[in-house]
């Protein structure tokens, strides 16, 4: 039988607090619970990137986070995200189909703060290296790269 | 995924408090291994939040907190200043986001990605004992070449393990201290054990022993792919022209520390010869042969690098 429990958190700077099945995933409280569907299911299992939000400030892939296990945190998906980021994608055609789009967005925020936090030059080595968590179907990546680099 | 009852701990000892519940620190193994249906806990008890601090130890150390998330671990200056292997070892796992959630507690007990373990419509004796191991005739191009035993070959997955126990690291638990070249066990006729923990014990942390060797070490990964892929052979190493201290990753069921290796390079054989000597201990399946060279040739290209 479900096992039910509270979780409260906040979303794109709203407050929400809801009972959900323990086996809820942080990505499918956005998208079933929340109506963000912004962040995509791609795999389900932490291998392809398109559910990556930021918690608490730091990118992370929602697939794997229980919930639950959120509770009390800050969590910006892309429908919440305001970053000359996204305007570099546009500017550099950073995408095809744009499944991916969402999940590489927020992890790009996510390398920026890693990237001060540990004190790094970033180029493009730096940039294709730690953003090998996020998969490109289409293959958009010297674009996503070029996106990136422009906002550094 | 099966249900499960959900608590969040306050304290080791809150922690403690759920018998035969099983420890939920990141997720990033546990979760998926849930959803495959390989994992199915009756209850969680989530230790994430426990334990994150780095500390100074008063001799020159640092105890690092189970829950001391990958990427800080990583990018912490004492770490990358005294240990670098460590630091680079931490960076050649997982992706940036997956870093930032796995702990180090968690990191140390992930479970193999030997694909027979993960895939339950197949045998597997480390999630079914006594189900037999396919690997050994099927695909084992990625799994063991040293330790292996009849029932299991799979490897253990872990980039930190190996880089902490060419190092001397300790693990704190809420019972015990042990070396961490004891935490994990090889497989023998327990494959399902893949480290002698009790139930309800917990790794409360990991201890890095003050080395100045390791200011001079580093780690190397070689993989199917640049990035984002576990380890067929990995090497972490430290070594000052004199005294060296190496370990294997990607080929037996526990991070390998290479003891005749050192030995033989300490009595002053060349880095091959040393190498060669560590490695011959090995008894590769059919299809990873290839590791045995690939292991000589890393610790041969790590220690050169070294020695500068």
């Amino acid at each position: 039988m479900a096992e039910l429990h509270p979780v409260s958190l906040t979303v794109n700077g709203d407050e929400h607090s809801l009972v959900v099945d323990t086996r809820t995933s942080l990505l499918d409280l956005l998208r079933e619970h929340l109506g963000l569907t912004g962040s995509k299911k791609g795999c389900d299992h932490g291998q392809c990137g398109a559910c990556t939000v930021l918690l608490d400030g730091r990118r992370a892939n929602a697939c794997l986070v229980l919930a639950v296990a959120a509770d009390g945190c800050d969590v910006v998906s892309v429908e919440g995200l305001e970053h000359p980021l996204q305007d570099a994608f546009v500017e550099r055609d950073a995408f095809q189909c744009g499944y991916c789009t969402p999940g590489q967005l927020c992890s790009a925020v996510g390398l920026i703060e890693e990237a001060e936090r540990e004190g790094a030059h970033v180029d493009g080595t730096y940039v294709r290296e730690r953003m090998s968590g996020n998969i490109c179907r289409c293959g958009a990546y010297p674009n996503i790269v070029a996106a990136i680099e422009d906002v550094l | 995924m099966e249900p499960f009852a959900y608590r969040r701990a306050a304290t080791v000892e809150d922690a403690l408090a759920t018998p035969g519940a099983t420890f939920l620190g990141g997720g990033t193994n546990l979760v998926d291994l849930m959803r495959l249906g390989v994992a199915a806990p009756g209850r969680l008890v989530d230790v994430s939040r426990l334990n994150a601090e780095i500390e100074e130890t008063p001799d020159g150390g640092l105890r690092v907190g189970a829950g001391v998330r990958n990427n800080d671990l990583a990018f912490d200056t004492r770490v990358r200043e005294r240990w670098p292997a460590v630091a680079q070892a931490l960076l050649a796992g997982a992706s940036g986001q997956l870093r930032n959630l796995a702990t180090t507690g968690g990191n140390l007990l992930q479970r193999t990605r030997c694909s027979y373990f993960q895939d339950v419509t197949k045998p597997c004796n480390k999630r079914e004992p006594g189900s037999g191991c396919p690997a050994i005739e099927g695909d084992h191009h990625n799994l063991a070449i040293l330790g292996w035993s009849q029932r299991c070959v799979a490897t253990h997955p872990s980039d930190l393990a190996v880089a902490l126990v060419a190092f001397d690291a300790l693990v704190h638990t809420s019972r015990r201290t042990l070396p961490l070249a004891e935490l994990h066990r090889l497989p023998g006729d327990e494959p399902a054990r893949d480290s002698v923990l009790e139930r309800d014990e917990l790794i409360v942390a990991v201890e890095l022993p003050p080395l100045p060797l390791a200011r001079r070490s580093a780690y190397r990964k070689v993989r199917e792919r640049a990035s984002f892929a576990f380890a067929l052979v990995s090497v972490a190493a430290a070594y000052d022209g004199e005294d060296v201290r190496i370990a294997l990753g990607g080929v037996a069921h526990t991070p390998w520390r290479a003891a005749a290796a050192e030995q033989a390079i300490r009595g002053g054989a060349s880095f091959r010869d040393a190498a060669e000597a560590e490695l011959a201990q090995a008894r590769p399946l059919r299809d990873n042969a290839y590791k045995v060279p690939l292991a000589v040739n890393t610790i041969v290209r790590v220690l050169e690098e070294l020695a500068g």
